[in-house]
């Protein structure tokens, strides 16, 4: 399993730094959007990989899900879907304001 | 709990609860406003003055939100150096907005509510000892930035506000990914805590700790705009409105301050496979980033894109002195560090009132038509352009002869000693050629600009103060620099701070 989301990692990242690098803004906000799901996909990994473990430890449980980094993670895609509503009102403002898309608002 | 510790916390509530009344109270008028917002301002110099004052006799006050004791819950911490960039964030931030209410606050809706918010942000950021907190405050500020940058519009703004915000949330990704790796290897995020535990990690885990630090370096040097991070930041700054690029000045000493707290908490101590983990790094990219901005002040058309420049230049300066390593570096850039926000602040504002007073040519460096108050604005761009660049006998020139004083020892000397040197004469070079072409060269092709708008008492007051906060620090100069040196100490022997946090309330 552990491999398995380390491959999904690192595959939204490479996606992401692909679409990133485009020169229209629409694709730069799909990237951002797929790294910052790859960040909160590894956080979320950072407490380990469990399965029908309790998240509070208990005397008679084998082990636990660390409950911390699901707190972290659920702030971080709070945060990170502002910041997504954000980019994409501010690129429909660019594109209004500067008649194209392009990320430095001209046509090359 | 101490009466210190609820004021360690007041700085943070104080600009949170001032920007949802705001929020709430908008119908009232840009009146009321206006005077709530600076009468939050102002409020806060009564927490951030009692910190100071404690902190100076060399006290830590922690708070422990919901009294969750460290590590297990979020702290706010207050020493030396956190108290000092909350005391230059608020003066910095009460003369940008007496700058703003004079009109460019009412150019877009919901300034005052960003303003506090941005204030909310930039104060946790200085408070926090946990580095998730770090991060939300990290996004607090960027949000609020995002909406000052952009406020009062215009095209190049928006340009240049997309690529702020596209790096900036590249960098939030990459901060999670660093405190992730951290937590996944050391198990906590209390950063009192993260330095016991760095210290106690097992050989193979090293690496990991290594790159997640290395990562945050990238995250606050990309906030520092330090080389070659730092393209986003001039058409941000140039662009914005005056009373934002004044208050944005602190901004980028934010990722400073993440830095110095980093290396001298985390990767602190004298040994150790993780002591001084920046140090490599840090002291060339400060220096290139002062080449950089010292060209770039040289080569601008326009005297608010040299303020950005110069803000480059100023952050360069302070993490050169940071780089270096030693006590004598870190409390010469702690010295350095408010004047040059001040300072740049200043020119922010001088810039925006020559603009206003020249009509159509605005900003640009160039001959343009004769000034209303020409003499006083002359002596007062002269005045700026000397405390910027560093000129005796002003407070930025100790600050720069004492990052060169500890330079003396190190390895680096020849190089640090060339570039600041080199940075200050193209520095004073290019301000003296904006200086000649604006002032003196003015009005040769008639009188003035039939839009000129006359610089009022309103606008010259929050410039000349700023300049009288340099001033100050001039002639205060022995007790800064005393202020300064005990913060390097409380850095340099983070013991205390670990003994404060995790001491407290019972401990692990």
């Amino acid at each position: 399993m552990e491999a398995l989301i380390a491959i999904f990692v690192g595959w939204l990242t490479a996606c992401g730094v692909y679409l990133m690098l485009r020169s229209r803004t629409f694709p730069v906000v799909l990237g951002l959007t797929l790294i910052s799901y790859a960040a909160n996909l590894f956080l979320f990994a950072t407490g380990r990989l469990t399965t029908g473990q309790p998240p509070v430890i208990a005397k008679e449980a084998a082990g636990y899900a660390d409950p911390l980094p699901q707190a972290l993670v659920l702030t971080a895609i709070v945060i990170g879907f502002a910041m997504t509503a954000f980019v994409i009102v501010l690129a429909l403002k660019a594109r209004g304001d500067l008649g194209n898309d392009h990320v430095d608002g001209e046509e090359p | 709990m101490s009466a210190l510790q609820a004021w360690a916390i007041a700085p943070v509530l104080l600009p949170l609860v001032a920007g949802i009344v705001l929020l709430l109270t908008r119908s009232l008028g840009l009146a009321w406003q206006r005077v709530l917002g600076l009468g939050s301002v102002l409020a806060l110099l009564v927490p951030v003055g009692v910190l100071l004052g404690a902190v100076g006799e060399g006290t830590i006050a922690v708070h422990a939100l919901g009294n969750w004791p460290p590590p297990f819950g979020i702290v706010l911490v207050a020493d030396r150096l956190a108290a000092w960039m909350l005391a230059i964030n608020v003066l910095v931030a009460l003369f940008a907005l007496l700058y703003a209410v004079q009109g460019s606050d009412a150019q877009g809706r919901h300034f005052h509510v960003l303003f506090q918010l941005q204030l909310f942000g930039l104060n946790g950021a200085f408070l926090t000892g946990d580095l998730f907190n770090l991060f939300v405050f990290f996004e607090i500020l960027l949000l609020a930035s995002f909406g000052l940058l952009l406020h009062g519009g215009g095209k190049r703004i928006t340009r240049a506000g997309l690529h702020f915000v596209v790096i900036n949330l590249t960098g939030s990704a990459l901060f999670l990914v660093a405190v992730g790796t951290l937590y996944g290897v050391l198990g906590t995020l209390n950063m009192a805590d993260l330095a016991v535990r760095a210290g106690e990690a097992p050989a193979g885990e090293l690496s990991l700790v290594r790159t997640a630090g290395l990562l945050l370096f990238v995250v606050f040097a990309l906030k520092a705009a330090l080389l070659p991070l730092h393209l986003w930041l001039p058409a941000a700054y140039a662009n914005t409105t005056a009373a934002v690029a004044a208050l944005f000045a602190i901004m980028t000493k934010v990722g400073a301050y993440g830095i110095l707290r980093m290396e001298s908490l985390v990767f602190g101590g004298s040994e150790g496979p993780l002591a001084a983990l920046y140090q490599p790094w840090l002291l060339p990219l400060a220096l290139l980033t002062l080449a950089a901005g010292a060209v770039g002040v040289l080569a601008s058309r326009g005297l608010r894109r040299q303020g950005a420049y110069l803000v480059l230049v100023s952050v360069g300066t302070v993490l050169v002195a940071f780089g270096l390593g030693s006590r004598d570096g870190v409390a010469a850039g702690l010295y350095y560090l408010p004047h040059s926000v001040f300072a740049s602040a200043a020119f922010f504002l001088l810039a925006d009132i020559v603009a206003r007073a020249r009509g159509p040519v605005g900003d640009r460096i160039q001959a343009g038509p004769a000034l209303p108050r020409a003499a006083l604005l002359g002596w007062l761009f002269f005045l700026a352009a000397l405390l910027i660049a560093g000129m005796p006998p002003f407070a930025g020139y100790l600050g720069k002869f004492l990052v060169l004083q500890a330079a003396v020892e190190h390895a680096w000397m020849g190089p640090v000693l060339a570039v600041m040197l080199v940075g200050v004469l193209l520095t004073v070079a290019a301000l003296a050629r904006s200086g000649s072409q604006v002032f003196h060269a003015a009005g040769e092709g008639g009188g003035m600009a039939p839009e000129a708008e006359r610089p009022g008492a309103g606008r010259l007051l929050p410039a000349l103060a700023l300049m009288g906060l340099c001033l100050l620090l001039t002639v205060a100069a022995g007790p800064a620099h005393e202020f300064s040196l005990a913060a390097a100490d409380q850095l340099a022997d983070r013991g205390d701070y670990i003994q404060a946090v995790l001491g407290h309330g019972g401990g692990r």
